[in-house]
């Protein structure tokens, strides 16, 4: 586990506002060990005074070493984060988890499923796949958004749009005349080109009804349960799997996730009680 | 030039369909286009047609006096555009426009259903694809209700 028990100080070095209610934070931790992270982890930020949250980590670390999340203002310790200002300190500690399988969908094409703010947690995923890009056979990109002004990464989206091999769409719920793009549920973006082969792997993280909806309209299309994988996101508190708060049937979304293969919790995701 | 019968044929929707099938659906059926921004059905008129879309974009909109109406779907390349005329009172309920350019199959709907009563085998082909796209377009109009990417209710322990 890298990840410490022991939050370290960070300082606000950059703020976004990404959409309304969501801001992207870039922070300056007081030792890099915390950049050295997994694509799909997260790490807890402690609002002085407030709480702390677990937060996914929203892209890759830049160059200066700074540390990347984005927030949606939710609730008090959400709020505090979103209120911070440049040069403000907060806690940290992580990363934890178990990120995406990068190296397992090396040479295979990747599609990724992504739902409103569920886009975070793949950005660094996405970028480290570009990064690697002859790694990897096709990338496909869906987005599902609620309206065309709560589209998040709206720059991020142009520019994979325009990355040779990679095929992003997005759709939203509802939209004015003016919008010319799609309307509809995400699966409505999966056709031919997204449906699976033997040599698809698929990642998806957003609400978790998106995220059931998305897995078995892929699994309609031919791909495995077991070449599927979902972020879960339950009420994360210690982030090691003691304090139980994040306990999804067998498992421990912290500990365990939030990364899940989607063969291994699919019973779960229809228990009502979980 | 392709002759009506073969785009039918062609189309997706009606993959697999058999060839007295399409003949007697190409008894009611015209190939029509629709340039952008052109209106195709409005809320409220007769459901007298519907469209095998070969190419293009078709927004279904809901409209609200004093508002801009609101997009709620778009049929592109592959699907259908009209499900009202299947069942009474054949009423049109929300309006379609043509957000690219779009070019269709168009059935005369009472024609169809004419024939469909009389051939019950081409009425079953029809009803086999159509309810299974319509179940679809169901669970995601239900998803889609649900709002599912607004913010979530303030919650005691949110964070």
């Amino acid at each position: 586990m890298r990840g410490t028990q022991v939050p370290i100080v960070a300082a606000v070095a950059g703020k976004v506002r990404e959409i309304e209610n969501v801001i992207t934070l870039k922070l300056d931790a007081e030792h890099n060990s915390a950049a050295d992270f997994d694509p799909g982890q997260f790490n807890m930020l402690y609002a002085p005074g407030v709480g702390e949250a677990a937060i996914s980590i929203s892209d890759l670390t830049d160059k200066r070493g700074r540390i990347v999340h984005t927030v949606r203002n939710v609730g008090a310790i959400s709020r505090a984060l979103t209120q911070l200002k440049k040069g403000d300190r907060l806690g940290l500690r992580g990363p934890f988890g178990v990120g995406w399988p990068v190296k397992q969908a090396k040479g295979k094409n990747v599609v990724i499923m992504a739902g409103g703010i569920g886009l975070a947690p793949l950005r660094p995923l996405i970028n480290y796949i570009l990064l690697a890009r002859s790694e990897y056979d096709s990338i496909t990109l869906l987005y599902g958004a609620r309206t065309p002004d709560t589209i998040l990464f709206e720059p991020d989206l142009r520019r994979w749009a325009d990355k040779p091999g990679m095929d992003a769409r997005i759709t939203v719920d509802a939209a004015g005349p003016d919008w010319t793009g799609n309307v509809g549920l995400i699966t409505s973006l999966l056709d031919g080109r997204a449906a699976a082969g033997g040599d698809t792997v698929a990642f998806i993280c957003g609400p978790e009804i998106m995220m059931r909806c998305s897995a078995e309209a892929l699994c309609e299309t031919g791909l495995q349960q077991d070449a599927i994988w979902l972020s879960m996101e339950r009420n994360m508190k210690c982030a090691v799997g003691h304090c139980g708060h994040c306990q999804f049937g067998p498992v421990f979304v912290c500990k365990d996730g939030p990364v899940f293969r989607y063969d291994r919790i699919r019973s779960s995701l229809f228990v009502k009680e979980l | 030039m392709k002759w009506i019968e073969e785009l039918i044929s062609d189309h997706p929707f009606l993959e697999g369909i058999d060839a007295a099938s399409i003949k007697l659906m190409a008894g009611c059926a015209r190939n029509v286009s629709f340039d952008a921004g052109r209106y195709i059905m409005h809320a409220g008129d007769a459901a007298d047609h519907f469209y095998l879309i070969r190419r293009g974009v078709a927004a279904l909109e809901c409209c609200s006096p004093g508002h801009d109406p609101i997009i709620i779907e778009t049929l592109r390349e592959g699907d259908f555009l009209g499900v009202s005329w299947l069942a009474p009172p054949y009423i049109s309920q929300f309006d379609s426009r043509a957000v690219e350019s779009v070019q269709a199959v168009d059935f005369d709907a009472a024609c169809l259903r004419g024939k469909c009563e009389a051939d019950h085998n081409l009425g079953y082909e029809l009803m086999k694809r159509f309810v299974p796209a319509i179940m679809k377009r169901l669970h995601a109009a239900r998803v889609q209700s649900m709002d599912i990417y607004g913010c979530p209710p303030p919650a005691e322990d949110a964070d």
